[in-house]
């Protein structure tokens, strides 16, 4: 059966859409040219994070931060969620400066979620921190989750509900004939009135079918995990002036990210570790937690994500037609928005409008003039 | 150590030692890394340190190893023992660790010489303490002289077996019983390659006298078997197993087992190179030419981690492969390297005669590579079991690494090492598949785990 909307990308983004259409009967249609879960939805770090987001985001992360915490009800699994908190550390006086001066912005925004700790606070939060720091700034309700866990579940429940899934199909030429969208593919092709571009790093492939032109960069973050350790920490850290993201997981687990970059052969869609930026991580954690010296890394991976010159998504209608719609560009913190991004890009297409404040993310911001 | 070197070898064993030897007698500086102690590799383990008396219980091959590790150090080579390499990319960047310190070294060319391992392959009860690999025992006869005291069954199908028996009854060790698990059709399945193998005769005699010589000790193997589980609450008690229909069942505190070898890829997959299934040795080896070239310029691969061909044919292929990289590296032309190499060609031929009748004659059944039983434990690292592994495959991951994502199936630190063929064997059966396009997982590196310490101390000029 021909669907309503076809969805270009089977990653977090492709699949909470659909989800939220199907919810509200409309016959949707994924593509996915890999297999889902391939790439930045299925092996990102799982940060449930609202701290810290540029201010044009925080409305939006706010709200998926409560989808989260209800993820259960969305897709009958909690996701493997946890929601210990998220912590910045402030080092020194000017780290704790800064993130006064940031807990003090996002409560001019009317925000209350991010809140400045004292040094004795930390402390009684994370005991194993090197002792030098002097204070964090926190977000209480902030977490994780496990990728792959989500976009299972995702991706189980809005097949459940009708959702058909295609892997293995890449979305080559786009047309539109004047009442539908005719996508074709090695597979065959593919129609549809409606379509959504959620093709993450290669999103400004299908912008460029659509006639938009955007400066996406794609890039491969790395990340790197440890033995399994008797749980010896709650929140996730991250530190005020240093790249750094740390957890333990559910399994005991640490999971180091630090924004730092593999080479990436976007091509072969393969990366090479840079071991040069990895062992700066691994200074940046022992600076911070310096008996973690003999525990063994067991893995490190990249994986491929889209990212904006402003680290902004592109989250709207197309500049082109009324009936193409863009979710990409999530500069490597799209998994907390995934399910409100889903329910922005049904609310469009099905109402013309939505209850989000999504002005910052038109693509439209990239034309020059 | 140096930053960069003209030849990088890896893996002290025969492969390595031989190429190292010729390499550096044609003026290369080499440098020879391993993660051992001392050189020998698996079958000439211990060869410098092992006193005389369990030298000779080894047998005569094991012996040979002497003369190889002398010329090694009687020559310039760099040879670095207890050295773990634990990344490799195609760009011949070598991550390695010594002396609890990380560093990245480079060559011109680099020759993977790091052998085999034994083939993986869960039964019920595979992971109780108490069943080992054949191989972890014989290392620890040969390095440490320990051999089991309260008597031993040794149980699975291949060369080794056999081999460990002999040398068990030599050291006096009380063998309960060789559990044959070779299927008796294999002996028709192997007998089109008998012709072949006849003419490097000397191991099938060799293997048969062992037989003799197990026989008149009055050492009992049994044929045909199946359906082999070890049970015991905390550790092994006893085995049961089916033959000829019937059940049996033994009392042991230890099993021993084995089911063949295979190349360790580890390394040449982490560079990228290609890899070819090989349906006769029941596993995956990388696509070589000839000389040992692999499908990545600079990296050569000559021994058992190429495709299993023993200790004689790894040091053909190790001379062979320092030949190439010599005539790539113009120390020699075309003509010299061909020169050179044509004893070693010759009896690299004569000696894998044997190979094609051996592999047919200790094919391991499809069954036992699917493990059967949905109990089993598959990833000992996350303890993940064959069940779990068809459930993720029926609920949609129809490949290895998505079963991995699910089921965190090879994400311990043997880095998938154990569980990956299994779980390609697995997803194949279940998908009706070829193992061939399965996939394989991709490589996650280190290739062995390494601390945050160590590293750490990797380029510490790098600043943020
Ligand atoms: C290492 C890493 C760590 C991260 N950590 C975090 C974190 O802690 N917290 C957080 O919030 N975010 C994090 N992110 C970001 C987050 O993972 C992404 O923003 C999010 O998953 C993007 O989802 P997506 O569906 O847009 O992209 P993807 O998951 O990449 O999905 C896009 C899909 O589109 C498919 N596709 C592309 N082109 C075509 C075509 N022509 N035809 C068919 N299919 C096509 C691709 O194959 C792909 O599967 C991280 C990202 C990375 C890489």
């Amino acid at each position: 059966m021909k669907p309503d909307v076809l969805i270009i990308g089977g990653g977090l983004m492709g699949f909470s859409v659909a989800l939220q259409l199907v919810k509200r009967g409309t016959r949707c249609k994924v593509l996915d040219k890999d297999s889902a879960g391939r790439h930045a939805s299925g092996v990102n770090a799982g940060g449930l994070r609202q701290l810290n987001r540029h201010p044009a985001e925080i409305p939006i992360s706010v709200a998926a931060a409560d989808m989260w915490h209800n993820i259960e009800s969305l897709v009958d699994s909690d996701c493997d969620t946890r929601f210990p908190g998220q912590i910045r550390v402030a080092e020194n006086a000017e780290d704790m400066q800064l993130l006064e001066e940031r807990a003090a912005m996002v409560r001019g925004l009317g925000f209350e979620h991010e809140e400045i700790i004292d040094r004795d606070e930390l402390y009684r939060l994370v005991p194993a921190l090197a002792p030098h720091c002097k204070g964090a700034l926190i977000c209480r309700n902030d977490g994780y989750g496990r990728p792959f866990h989500a976009l299972d579940a995702f991706r189980r429940k809005a097949l459940s509900l009708g959702v058909e899934y295609h892997a293995s199909v890449r979305a080559d030429a786009i047309e539109h004939n004047g009442n539908e969208w005719c996508v074709s593919s090695e597979k065959g092709e593919f129609r549809a009135p409606v379509l959504v571009n959620c093709a993450g790093a290669w999103a400004a492939r299908v912008a460029a079918a659509l006639g938009e032109s955007v400066p996406l960069k794609p890039g491969a973050p790395m990340l790197m995990i440890t033995e399994r350790l008797p749980r010896f920490i709650e929140p996730v850290i991250g530190a005020a002036s240093r790249k750094l993201s740390f957890k333990q997981m559910q399994n005991g687990t640490l999971l180091i990210g630090g924004a730092h970059m593999a080479e990436l052969d976007f091509e072969h869609q393969t990366t090479d570790m840079d071991w040069a930026k990895l062992a700066l991580s691994a200074r940046t954690v022992m600076a911070l937690f310096p008996q973690l010296e003999n525990v063994r890394i067991v893995r490190t991976w990249a994986g491929i994500e889209a990212f904006m010159p402003d680290n902004l998504p592109v989250i709207g209608r197309s500049s082109r037609s009324p009936y193409a719609y863009h979710a990409f560009g999530f500069s490597a913190h799209g998994f907390q928005l995934s399910p409100v991004v889903g329910k922005i890009i049904s609310q469009l297409i099905l109402d013309e409008r939505t209850e989000f404040p999504i002005e910052p993310f038109n693509i439209q911001r990239f034309c020059k003039r | 150590m140096k930053d960069h070197y003209s030849l990088v070898i890896v893996g002290a064993g025969p492969a390595g030692l031989a190429a190292a030897v010729n390499a550096a007698h044609h003026g290369l500086d080499v440098a020879l890394l391993d993660e051992q102690p001392a050189p020998g590799g698996q079958i000439y383990r211990a060869i410098e340190s092992i006193p005389a008396e369990r030298s000779s219980l080894l047998g005569a091959e094991y012996q040979r190893g002497s003369e190889l590790v002398s010329v090694l150090r009687d020559s310039s080579i760099e040879y670095y023992p207890d050295t773990q390499v634990w990344s490799l990319n195609r760009k011949l960047e070598i991550g390695l660790v010594c002396s609890n310190t990380a560093a990245m070294i480079t060559a011109n060319q680099i020759l993977l010489a790091n052998g085999a391992m034994e083939r993986p392959l869960p039964f019920p009860g595979w992971t109780l303490p108490g069943v080992m690999n054949a191989g972890a025992g014989q290392i620890l006869f040969k390095a440490h002289g320990i051999v089991p005291a309260d008597g031993v069954v040794l149980a699975g199908s291949g060369p080794l077996l056999l081999l460990l028996a002999w040398q068990y009854l030599h050291a006096g060790v009380k063998i309960k019983a060789i559990l044959d698990l070779t299927p008796v059709h294999n002996h028709l399945r192997a007998l089109p390659y008998l012709p072949r193998a006849l003419l490097a005769g000397h191991y099938l005699m060799k293997g048969m006298a062992y037989k003799k010589e197990l026989k008149r000790a009055g050492i009992s193997t049994l044929h045909n078997i199946s359906e082999l589980r070890a049970s015991g609450r905390e550790q092994l008690e006893s085995i049961s197993f089916r033959q000829n229909g019937r059940q049996h069942v033994l009392e042991t505190e230890l099993l021993l087992t084995h089911f063949g070898v295979i190349p360790h890829t580890q390394l040449s997959r982490a560079a990228g190179c290609r890899h070819d299934w090989d349906s006769s040795q029941q596993c995956w080896r990388p696509q070589l030419d000839e000389w040992g070239n692999s499908s990545i310029d600079g990296i050569l691969i000559a021994g058992d981690g190429g495709g299993i061909g023993g200790a004689r044919t790894a040091e053909h292929a190790g001379r062979l492969a320092a030949l190439e990289a010599l005539h790539q590296l113009a120390k020699i032309d075309q003509r010299q390297r061909d020169r050179l190499g044509r004893k070693d060609r010759k009896w690299m031929r004569e000696d894998l005669h044997v190979r094609p009748f051996l592999e047919a004659f200790f094919h391991i059944p499809g069954k036992l590579l699917r493990v059967p039983d949905d109990g089993t434990i598959v990833c000992r690292c996350e303890e993940v079991t064959a069940g779990e592994i068809r459930m993720a495959v029926a609920n949609g991951h129809s490949d290895s690494n998505q079963v991995k994502f699910q089921t965190r199936c090879g994400m311990g630190p043997c880095q998938g090492r154990q569980c990956a063929d299994v779980v390609e064997n697995i997803i194949a059966a279940t998908g009706g598949d070829s193992i061939a396009r399965g996939g394989h997982y991709r490589g996650r590196p280190p290739v062995t785990p390494l601390t945050l310490g160590q590293l750490a101390s990797l380029y510490p000029e790098e600043k943020e």
